[in-house]
């Protein structure tokens, strides 16, 4: 058997780490009811999505990707990749608009049915539907 | 620490809490992010998210609640479809470049020409500035109109907040 390539390891232990992250905040998804959790948890999943596109944008011994003020550049300066910070900085507020608009929902959900538990809500939807076709049946049978 | 802030997130009732320690992983991360040499993510990390989403979260508890009810159903199948999902991401991981690999083709493909160009074709010292703001200025107007957007659907979702209690007061 092979003996564990330690290499391997510590350059992938990041993209674990990350994974890790990613499957907590989705697990809140998933396996919580209420509401503003699960929003939370959407918050820690995409984090670590950001995350692991700026480790992937590092280079082992660069710098921040800003150049000397008088625009002078060493080419010996090694910088990590600008382009998935760029495109992380506009996730990022992206990200903060979808969670305002999902916690104005929250809020005008509470209001509509009094609660931000996802079963609660599922039960007084069942509720509403079964008073439905019960009205609706009566109306048929009115018919016949 | 951030994996031990977001287990607590998993195991704890109080939302009040729950955004506090949002907060926190917001602010780990943005530490992380810095170490990373994401100087300006790290930024507006620690500003939107650890400030306004935490003010904003703290503002939804007022207007709801503060505590979750226990769980009704047990958590077996989503921990199950968590597990399968994320050994499926490690798998895909194992053919990824070594971190911080110099060779790696994120670092060989268009990179290194903006690295090159953008002193004398835009000769703003912020590399992420001057590809933010000029190379991908189209991305960053779509963005604007995002954030543009998602502010009216808020409005539109919380207006009349106000005048729909007072019409309830007024019924009972």
């Amino acid at each position: 058997m092979q003996a564990i390539d330690w290499e391997f390891v510590v350059g992938h232990i990041n993209y674990w780490l990350f994974i890790v992250l990613m499957m907590t905040g989705f697990y809140i998804v998933v396996a919580k009811g209420n509401l503003v959790k699960k929003i939370v948890g959407l918050n820690i999943f995409q984090t670590a999505v950001f995350m692991l596109y700026i480790s992937i944008g590092k280079v082992t011994g660069g710098t921040a990707p800003i150049f000397p003020l008088d625009m002078n550049v060493d080419p010996a300066v090694v910088y990590s990749n600008p382009l998935p910070h760029v495109l992380i900085l506009t996730a990022i507020v992206v990200g903060i608009a979808t969670t305002s608009l999902g916690l104005a929902l929250i809020v005008r959900i509470r209001e509509e049915y009094g609660t931000i538990e996802e079963d609660e809500i599922l039960k007084i939807e069942k509720e509403m539907a079964l008073q439905d076709v019960r009205q609706h049946s009566e109306v048929i049978g009115e018919r016949g | 620490m951030l994996v031990a802030t977001a287990l607590a997130v998993v195991r704890t009732q109080s939302l009040f809490a729950t955004a506090m320690l949002s907060g926190v992983f917001s602010l780990l991360s943005a530490l992380l992010l810095v170490v990373l040499d994401a100087v300006d993510v790290a930024f507006t990390e620690a500003a939107v998210g650890a400030g306004i989403s935490t003010v904003l979260m703290l503002g939804t508890l007022a207007l709801t609640r503060r505590f979750e009810s226990a769980p009704s159903h047990s958590p077996a199948i989503p921990l199950f479809v968590v597990l399968v999902t994320g050994a499926t991401l490690i798998y895909g991981t194992l053919d990824m470049p070594n971190f911080g690999s110099a060779t790696a083709p994120a670092q060989v493909h268009v990179a290194p020409e903006y690295l090159e160009r953008s002193v004398h074709e835009i000769g703003v010292p912020n590399i992420v500035t001057a590809i933010l703001a000029s190379y991908r200025g189209f991305d960053t107007l779509g963005e604007t109109a995002v954030v543009f957007t998602a502010g009216i659907g808020v409005l539109l979702l919380l207006s009349g907040l106000r005048r729909r209690r007072r019409n309830k007061r007024e019924d009972v």
